[in-house]
């Protein structure tokens, strides 16, 4: 008889709950490489999550850490209190691009500048998921939303933020890369940002920042699969891939 | 200790230390901005944690993160600043975190001015945010009160996971007077069984005020109204003077009730029964005492350094049993003994007891 051989299991960094994610969503992806790179830096029994509003504002009940929940854009703010009293403990936030890109830019970029020693995981799928598919700020130009129905015109509605270029412009930012999940080699690029994120972190070089491109398939309004060769066609000419900025 | 002349934005921040502050987060505010100061200083001598946000909406996020952790944790501002931390409060208030919030009123409404008002009393004792909450707050007249009422609203803030407000004006940040501190409390804080600190060793925390099912958001109000209702009933508290022959009751707080004891005292001098209560809990408000006045007294004369917001307050407590009247100055004007002086004694020619045995102000009877 063959003994089963387990090739892939659920790392313990992910609780057993069902995730409400739509199927199709990279949110599901990025949630498990983070969890597999505590497990693999044997820090998920001393890290923090700090959990967004958005899509993923039950971050919580899937990776099994402890965790809290921040305010809509604030997660960079709520992970400075929590590394200044836990210096020794291992903070992340995870938020959308709503979150940090547009209510939230001021907390990030201040996080960034003050070299808190905190790993920002930014989730950029070009829309406000959670509330039903408005127009980012990492919208395309010509991207149809429910608040851009003509498609984004960028003479009334500006261009889309390039988060990881901004972030790597300040002094306090050690670590700074946009990867994206839309196919299984960028996904392996994706994890090995994350744990250089968390890394640097542990190493105490300051600010890390993972931006990871993301899809939407239910506000895009398209296919799981559709949606991964949008992110491909149309993000990633808006987005290059790359890493930013890597202080040792 | 010995007594020291002490600044009140100073006395407060030095009390929060010895108290066992472990973080503050702030943003400079007139007539707040001592405090920040003195912080910056103090906190990494003692090797606590300081940081100068970069807003006040990123303060009150700082507090709660560094509360989530189980830390004693502080912010200070003014009324433009509190306005911008409503949000952050009112996460405080739903993810039950101890945080204690120093506000040193100045005028408004808008950029208003920099002097000394109370007119946040509505925003500080309604909600201080959106949804159904209300913070405890505690309000001082003199620095040693301030000093002895900041360890309290630490105590206060752990014992009921509970947002802690203290309010106090720019006269009573700005002003200095003999004061004694209290000694360095022992500072140790272990870990609360709710806080986070990395799940090693147990199952995973988590810290939220989401509640998705409707159901489940009514039981956690109706768990947060419960503990209102125990702290009303417990940790009310107010001082007099004069009350148990007062025809009058002058109702006032932090620096008005002292600019309405001098007033007190000049009607005193002159034969007026008159008496000064003063809440020293705004919310709870110390309504059992009041009600227990309300029978007795004549009248009640609200003073406050704003348009009247503690006179509802006042007003609830009294139910129609007494007529109540009010005065107060607007925009950071400071209120003089004698302007309340001559208010208390309009007010006792006013009053009035009807045949039917009724008590009104004329201005009421006329009506
Ligand atoms: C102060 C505040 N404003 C607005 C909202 C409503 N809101 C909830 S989620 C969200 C957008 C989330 O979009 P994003 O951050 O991109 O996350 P996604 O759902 O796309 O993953 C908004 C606007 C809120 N909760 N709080
Ligand atoms: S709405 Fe979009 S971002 Fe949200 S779970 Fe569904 S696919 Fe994912
Ligand atoms: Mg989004």
């Amino acid at each position: 008889m063959i003994a089963e051989q387990p090739v892939y299991e659920r790392p313990i960094g992910l609780t057993a709950a069902y995730t409400h994610y739509c199927p199709g969503c990279t949110h599901g992806i990025a949630h498990r490489l983070t969890a597999e790179v505590l497990e693999e830096l044997g820090i998920l029994g001393r890290t923090i999550g700090v959990a967004s509003v958005g899509c993923s504002v039950f971050a919580y009940n899937y990776i099994a850490c402890d965790f809290v929940g921040a305010a809509h854009g604030r997660a960079p703010a709520v992970a400075t209190g929590l590394k200044r009293v836990l210096p020794d403990r291992i903070i992340f936030t995870y938020q959308g691009d709503g979150d940090l890109a547009s209510i939230g830019l001021g907390e990030v970029l201040h996080a960034a500048a003050r070299g808190e020693c905190i790993t920002v995981i930014f989730i950029n799928n070009a829309i406000y998921g959670m509330t039903g598919g408005q127009m980012a700020p990492t919208s395309p130009a010509g991207m149809v939303t429910t608040s851009s129905p003509t498609g984004r015109d960028p003479r009334q509605t500006g261009h889309p933020v390039r988060v990881c270029e901004l972030i790597a412009q300040m002094d306090g930012a050690a670590y700074v890369a946009r990867r994206s999940l839309h196919n299984p080699a960028e996904i392996r690029r994706a994890k090995k940002a994350l744990r250089a994120a968390f890394e640097c972190q542990m190493n105490g070089r300051g600010f890390a920042l993972v931006e990871l491109l993301s899809t939407c398939p239910t506000n895009w309004g398209m296919t799981p699969v559709d949606a991964l060769r949008w992110v491909e066609e149309r993000m990633l000419p808006v987005f290059p891939l790359g890493e930013f900025k890597n202080v040792p | 200790m010995a007594r020291e002349l002490l600044k009140g934005n100073e006395a407060i921040a030095e009390a929060a230390i010895r108290a066992g502050l472990d973080a503050y987060f702030g943003y400079p505010i007139t007539p707040q901005t001592e405090l920040l100061e003195y912080l910056a200083r103090r906190m990494p001598e003692l090797g606590r944690a300081f940081v100068q946000a970069e807003s006040e909406v990123a303060a009150i996020n700082m507090v709660y993160g560094a509360a989530c952790a189980g830390k004693r944790a502080m912010t200070s501002s003014s009324g433009p600043g509190i306005s911008l931390m409503q949000e952050g409060l009112s996460y405080i208030a739903g993810a039950e975190l101890p945080a204690v919030v120093v506000d040193v009123m100045r005028g408004g409404p808008g950029l208003g001015n920099i002097a000394a008002s109370q007119s946040d009393y509505f925003q500080v004792t309604r909600s201080a945010g959106h949804g159904d909450f209300r913070p405890l707050t505690l309000a001082p007249a003199t620095i040693q009160e301030a000093i002895d009422l900041t360890g309290l609203a630490f105590d206060l803030a752990e014992r009921y996971r509970m947002l802690v407000i203290l309010l106090i004006d720019g006269n009573l940040g700005q002003m200095m007077e003999p004061a004694e501190l209290p000694p360095f409390r022992q500072h140790t804080s272990p870990t609360p069984e709710w806080a986070v600190s990395g799940a090693e060793g147990r199952p995973h925390r988590i810290i939220t005020s989401l509640y998705l099912q409707p159901e489940a958001l009514e039981r956690h109000n109706l768990k947060l109204q419960k503990k209102l209702a125990v702290i009303a009933e417990r940790e009310q508290r107010f001082a007099g003077l004069y009350l148990e022959d007062a025809d009058l009751i002058v109702v006032a707080f932090g620096s008005a009730a002292r600019v309405a004891q001098n007033a007190v005292e000049a009607a005193r001098a002159q034969g007026m029964a008159v008496g000064l209560f003063r809440p020293i809990t705004l919310s709870p408000f110390p309504m059992r005492a009041l009600e227990r006045l309300a029978p007795r007294a004549r009248a009640f004369l609200v003073v406050e350094m704003n348009a009247g917001q503690m006179v509802e307050d006042v007003r609830l407590a009294v139910a129609g049993r007494a007529p109540v009247r009010f005065y107060g100055r607007l925009g950071g004007v400071e209120m003089l003994p004698d302007e309340v002086l001559q208010a208390i004694e309009q007010a006792m020619r006013d009053t009035r007891v009807t045949k039917n045995g009724a008590r009104m102000l004329d201005a009421e009877v006329q009506r």
